[in-house]
């Protein structure tokens, strides 16, 4: 009698622990909470970049215009038309390709610091900065024409110039028994030093004005248009959605690529698939934006340092912290030296570095 | 040298390896092996370092393939499995296992489901449950919420086993479970292994310390040289005249004082 009383007892205790272990697992209660505060804080700082500009226009106003746009609702008619156009011309899209390209660096990063184990991996790490670089370089200094047919070249230049460098990278990297990821980065190493190479070489043989070639190497959303955040979009949410599809593969992926195998995962298949995609977004990205550093790499650490280690969540969330990084990064762009514009890769590194090296500190200090 | 197994009855054996033969580039490491492992039974593997044992567990567990010979697992043939095919039938245990930095242990230990997960599916309850109880079997459910980073040497091979064990996979291979352990931590493991065969697992273990492995398998399979097998119980392959064949070791074999098993030590003469 007594022991089928501490038998019982025993069996709460352990439902007890159980349910209490399973709240905490991120497979069985995810917090989609946090996704939905970080989305609304992209669109908070994406109304508040929006504000700001040559012409203040004020947070309210800004949400009543982009309301006004909705079906079924009044026009904002006793706001400026001048507001109107500066927004839905300039501010918005410039905006949105901002956090557009922020969250696909953002995610194809965390995807390289998964895949490669690397907290150094950026989306760069294998060669598609330094081939899209090489490629926007030979356009702009050898007098290709910038738009043939209405179509400009340059961002098609950067898209295959990239994908090539990281295909080059690759093959090179691949053998009958896989592929060793200390030699895919060792080898996208050295096609980045020789693309750097050639592009430096293509500079100074060059006529001396670099600006343009230099602008598009620190990255920048000058001429950000509507249809250039209709076209990325085309790219960014097949590959980026495939990445998502392989999150719980990538938390398996911590392990030794052995361990990895005996647990089911075809490892050469997840490396080809996830390398793929992370390079056909991060080209995308680059190919409308130029080359910009840092977000791609501090996002997901920020993501990690501050709610863990599965990529089910890291990928995500590294998505919205990257977007509105970006945001507020080419905020600072277009306003900090007004009325010229400062080159984003720049913002990006020189906010972007002295928060990451805090967080850092902060983290070591705390003993984590 | 002659396996006295190979006339053991097919359909009892749980791993079939045959005439099998693995390279690394040029290095031939294998040539022409045989082995069986009887369903419900714990066989050791020994042998000099470098002989192929760890290469005969990735045969087995399929993560290089043969160059010739076929391997069956639960009588499957391996190379026709895909990899989560594979890991529902064979889970290993690496040597010294390389565990997700930051993740607590159950989150890792529920990798082990990963098998029987599709790509978007997630763990549920069930799952849980299953790893918990894993942790429960190898000791260490008071370190549930632990980062595996914080655990001692000890205690990662037992959440290593733990991950197998979530696998629920009918066979299980371990690449020198009590290397890197303390004195107290080897015979835990080694109990513990035992423990999971008379539950009804198979186990596959390559083991370098000989006494340890008389003592508690159930037979003892001396590789040598790449080529042949010794299969058989301790008392019958732990031979003096065995051991110096296959390590050029000189030893004494004495008795175990509390289970009568082989006790292998080096002479001195």
């Amino acid at each position: 009698m007594e022991r089928s009383s501490e038998q019982t007892r025993a069996r709460g205790v352990e439902a007890i622990s159980l349910d209490k272990i399973a709240v905490r697992l991120i497979g069985i209660k995810y917090p989609w909470w946090r996704l939905v505060v970080g989305a609304c804080v992209v669109v908070l700082a994406a109304i508040f970049a929006c504000t700001q500009g040559s012409v203040d226009i004020p947070f309210m106003a800004v949400v009543k215009i982009l309301v006004s746009r909705l079906p079924g609702i009044a026009p904002a008619s006793e706001l400026p038309s001048t507001w109107d156009t500066i927004l839905w011309q300039l501010r918005i899209p410039r905006v949105v390709l901002a956090a557009i390209v922020g969250g696909a660096l953002a995610m194809s990063g965390a995807a390289y610091q998964g895949l490669f184990k690397n907290p150094l991996a950026d989306p760069y790490l294998i060669g598609v900065a330094s081939g899209a670089g090489l490629a926007a370089t030979i356009v702009l200094l050898t007098g290709i024409p910038l738009v043939v047919l209405g179509i400009s070249v340059l961002p098609i230049a950067a898209f295959a110039g990239g994908i090539g460098a990281v295909a080059a990278a690759y093959s090179i990297a691949r053998s009958s028994q896989g592929t060793p990821l200390t030699t895919l980065i060792l080898a996208g190493v050295a096609i980045s030093s020789l693309a750097g190479a050639v592009s430096s070489l293509l500079m100074i043989r060059s006529d001396p004005d670099l600006r343009p070639v230099l602008s598009w190497l620190l990255g920048s959303f000058i001429s950000a248009e509507w249809n250039e955040s209709g076209i990325a979009l085309l790219y960014l949410i097949p590959s980026l959605g495939v990445i998502l599809g392989f999150a719980r593969v990538l938390n398996v992926l911590q392990f030794s690529e052995e361990h990895a195998v005996a647990l089911g995962v075809n490892v050469e298949k997840v490396k080809l698939i996830l390398i793929g995609m992370a390079t056909l977004a991060t080209a995308t990205a680059v190919s409308f934006s130029g080359l910009i550093g840092f977000v791609g790499l501090v996002a997901p650490h920020i993501v990690r340092l501050v709610w863990g280690v599965d990529y089910r969540f890291i990928l995500p969330m590294s998505g919205l912290v990257g977007a509105t990084f970006l945001v507020l990064a080419d905020l600072i762009a277009r306003t900090a030296v007004s009325p010229a514009e400062l080159p984003v890769g720049i913002v990006t590194a020189f906010c972007g570095a002295p928060f990451f090296l805090y967080i850092l500190r902060r983290r070591r200090v705390r003993g984590i | 040298m002659n396996g006295h197994i190979d006339s053991l009855p097919a359909e009892d054996s749980d791993i079939q390896v045959r005439d099998v033969w693995a390279s690394y580039g040029e290095r031939n490491v294998l040539s022409g092996i045989r082995l069986d492992v009887e369903r419900g039974s714990f066989v050791a593997l020994a042998g000099p370092n470098g002989v192929g044992k760890s290469t005969l567990l990735r045969l087995v567990s399929g993560v290089i393939k043969p160059t010739r010979g076929s391997i069956t697992v639960s009588g499957l043939d391996v190379s026709t499995l895909s990899p989560r095919e594979r890991a529902r039938l064979v889970s290993v245990v690496p040597q010294d296992p390389e565990l997700p930095q930051g993740a607590p242990a159950i989150e890792v230990v529920l990798t082990g489901r990963n098998p029987h997960l599709g790509l978007l599916s997630w763990e549920g309850h069930t799952d849980v449950q299953i790893a918990v109880e894993a942790m429960r079997l190898t000791y260490t459910e008071d370190l549930i919420e632990r980062p595996v980073d914080e655990l001692s040497g000890g205690e990662r091979q037992r959440v290593a086993i733990a991950i197998a064990l979530a696998q629920q996979t009918p066979i299980i291979l371990l690449d020198e479970p009590t290397a890197n352990l303390d004195l107290a931590y080897q015979p835990a493991i080694m109990e513990l292994m035992r423990n999971l065969v008379s539950s009804g697992k198979t186990i596959l273990a390559a083991v370098h310390d000989l006494t340890l492995a008389s003592q508690f398998c159930d037979e003892v399979a001396l590789m040598c040289g790449g080529t042949s097998l010794t299969t058989g119980p301790p008392e019958v392959t732990l031979t003096e005249e065995n051991i110096r064949t296959v390590y050029g070791a000189e030893v004494r074999i004495i008795e175990h004082p509390e289970t009568g098993k082989p006790v292998i030590v080096n002479s001195w003469r």
